[in-house]
């Protein structure tokens, strides 16, 4: 019995499971009811807005934080109650949490000299190539700039090769550039030795540009989960679809739910949305469209593309931003739709006032529940 | 002397320190130190190498009499040891007794904090002289804490504990324990909780933890409260003059009878001087030995 048991253990993968995970600070929920498994070597990323749970559901993972209800497992090994320093998980800390009285070097050799490692000072000084930061062993963490101390807080946990790392928005404090340098490095990195990232970042474009699995967070629930493009294409939530990336959410009714497209009265015209992205089948329901996926035409031309047809909007804004031109349509009904046509050359462009028919294919949009706030998620600055 | 001297150990290259008009904050200080310690120094420098066989009523003679330092020193060699020794374990006992209490208050009290922290200034609301006459009461023959020993037979019958080393030790701890608590709650308290955090994800038992995080960074408390007992107290003379015997004096009591009573001020001069400089010695020798390293 035992035995099989071990066998299993050895066999099963190292997956991190969180199982109904909750947690209460008195009577506020920081985390709601968590399920999520997290597979051996993913790079999964714990995406979502201030205060949204994001560093509890982590430290409950670490052990820092008891869960209130649930469990916390690792393979087939239930690690809730384990004490922190008997966890193989590692941490870098939202605030770096570097031992100031200790140099760069002992600050990244602090887990293998608990841990009684022989060749330490090896291991250490390849640590310290890795994160670029050889000539840095002898200083102190104060006398690092801000990027150089987030480098030596990922070099303090990676060095452990722990079962899972645990990264609480390590790049939040870089500049743009570096930032992008260390997404690719960490990326790298975690290829290379294959082991388990959970990363916690509000920055939806990190989240989808390093991530295999992102799970959207909010007020302490998973809002959904998937791989990026999934969770792009084809969001279940107005929360979702305005915190990755932005969408036109426009107030429709269903009419047939029964075939394969289903048919919503938009403002009177008619359009489609594939079965698959419609989550919601009866009443009233959000119709999203990306702004990059509608393609915007002279009112009445030919070249109006076949599939979803909105007719009757007028330009009321153009911004050139390079590689696209965004517009902002305003429909019959008064809303204000953006429109993003890349700049191929191809495509006619078009200035205030212009009169516009907008088309897109049913599979680029989706249909969301009506009960829901349609600016949840969304970044005012972006609008527009 | 003071605290600072445990910071001033390692001010070199710190950011943002430019010439300027600082210096004149100094001035006022400077003034005040000058007048009310490094005249009275001098003088006392002067005064301890008077000739001795002058007398108040006479008046002395300036001879240069250096011999008065070898001599006193010999006379007096069994009050500097101890001096030192009450003064010693009065210091390592405040840290035995200081240490868990200020990591309590620091961490564990919460929002009885600020209370705890009054208690342990509470004592400075009465004098000192009282406070330690009233350690006579408490230590005294029929007093209570000698009852209550003598009925468990930790003492004899006919054992006490006023006019004994106990009594002036344990005088002398009471008095300096807030002098270690403070600076090492101070410390502690500074101790940012999240790396204790960090230490345990990183493989650290609580007490490594302890070890290797919170005890380095709660060192600059602990030099300074050492240096804040172990100073005062090794040149106190209250505790051995009020709970102790003339078997029990130490340096501080022979100067004060040297000054007050004998008036033999080239011999008081001389141990108040000698007293100084051993002192200092021996707190520059701790501050190198206790790591400028360890000081963050
Ligand atoms: N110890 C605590 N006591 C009470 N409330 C807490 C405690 N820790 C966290 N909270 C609350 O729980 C919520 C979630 O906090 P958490 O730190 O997990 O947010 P987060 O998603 O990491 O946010 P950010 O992106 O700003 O770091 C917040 O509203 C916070 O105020
Ligand atoms: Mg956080």
């Amino acid at each position: 019995m035992a035995q099989s048991d071990g066998e299993q253990r050895s066999g099963a993968p190292r997956d991190l499971h969180l199982t109904e995970v909750s947690k209460r600070f008195g009577d506020f929920v920081a985390v709601d009811d968590l399920t999520l498994t997290v597979p051996e070597g993913a790079f999964f990323a714990l995406l979502g807005p201030s205060g949204c749970g994001k560093t509890t559901t982590l430290r409950m993972v670490a052990g820092l934080e008891d869960p209130t209800a649930g469990t916390v497992s690792i393979g087939a090994e239930d690690i809730t109650g384990l004490k922190p320093y008997k966890r193989p998980v590692n941490t870098v800390f939202q605030s770096y949490a570097l031992f100031p009285h200790l140099t760069i070097f002992e600050n990244i050799a602090f887990g293998l000299r608990r841990r009684g490692v022989k060749d330490v000072k090896r291991q250490t000084d390849d640590m310290l190539r890795l994160v670029q930061l050889e000539q840095y062993g002898g200083r102190k963490p104060a006398q690092l700039s801000g990027g150089q101390q987030q480098r030596v807080a990922l070099g303090r946990a990676l060095i452990n090769e722990p079962g899972v790392l645990l990264l609480d928005e390590p790049l939040g404090a870089l500049d743009l550039k570096l930032r992008r340098q260390m997404q690719l490095e960490l990326k790298r990195i975690q290829t290379e030795i294959g082991i388990t990232f959970v990363h916690v970042t509000h920055d939806q474009e990190e989240a989808m540009t390093m991530a295999d699995t992102i799970a959207v967070m909010n007020s302490g629930v998973i809002e959904q989960m998937g791989a990026p493009t999934e969770l792009y294409e084809n969001p279940r939530t107005t929360f979702v679809a305005n915190f990755l990336g932005q969408s036109n959410l426009v107030s429709t009714d269903v009419v047939d739910s029964s075939g394969s497209t289903v048919i919503v009265d938009c403002h009177g015209q008619k359009v489609g949305v594939d079965e698959s992205r419609s989550h919601t089948d009866q009443g009233k329901g959000w119709l999203g469209i990306r702004p990059e996926k509608i393609f915007a035409s002279q009112r009445d031309s030919e070249d109006l593309e076949d599939g979803n047809q909105l007719t009757g909007g007028v330009v009321s804004d153009v911004s050139f931003v390079g590689v696209s031109t965004q517009y902002l349509v305003r429909m019959p009904w008064g809303q204000e739709l953006m429109v993003f046509e890349q700049n191929t050359g191809q495509r006619q462009s078009f200035k205030s006032g212009d009169e516009v028919d907008l088309a897109w294919s049913p599979q680029h949009s989706f249909l969301l529940d009506a009960d829901q706030d349609a600016a949840a998620g969304a970044v005012r600055e972006d609008v527009g | 002397m003071n605290p600072s001297a445990t910071e001033a150990v390692n001010v070199t290259d710190k950011p943002g320190q430019r010439r300027g008009k600082g210096w004149l904050l100094l001035v006022p200080g400077m003034l005040w130190l000058l007048m009310f310690f490094l005249f009275p120094t001098v003088q006392l420098f002067f005064t301890s190498l008077y000739d001795p066989s002058g007398s108040f009523e006479q008046g002395y003679a300036m001879t240069w009499h250096f011999q008065n330092y070898a001599d006193a020193i010999k006379e007096t060699s069994d009050l500097f040891v101890r001096s030192f020794l009450y003064a010693g374990i009065t210091t390592l006992v405040c840290l035995l007794l200081a240490y868990p209490l200020a990591y309590a208050i620091a961490f564990k009290s919460g929002r009885w904090k600020n209370v705890m922290l009054v208690l342990v200034i509470a004592p400075f609301f009465t004098s000192f002289l009282l406070r330690t006459l009233s350690w006579q009461a408490i230590l005294a023959d029929q007093g209570p804490v000698t009852g209550f020993l003598r009925a468990l037979a930790i003492l004899p019958d006919d054992g006490r504990l006023l006019a004994t080393p106990i009594a002036v030790v344990a005088g002398l701890i009471y008095n300096f324990l807030p002098f270690m608590t403070l600076p090492l709650y101070a410390s502690l308290d500074k101790v940012d909780h999240r790396l204790i955090e960090a230490a345990g994800d990183l493989y650290s038992s609580p007490f490594t933890g302890f070890r290797k995080v919170t005890l380095p960074l709660s060192m600059p408390g602990l030099v300074s409260g050492t240096l804040l007992t172990f100073i005062p107290a090794s040149g106190d003379y209250i505790n051995a003059e009020l709970l102790g015997t003339p078997r029990e004096y130490m340096l501080g009591n022979r100067i004060q009878s040297a000054f007050l009573v004998e008036q033999n001020y080239p011999l008081a001069a001389t141990l108040s001087l000698s007293l100084m400089l051993l002192v200092v010695v021996m707190v520059i020798l701790y501050i190198r030995r206790s790591g400028t390293e360890e000081l963050v």
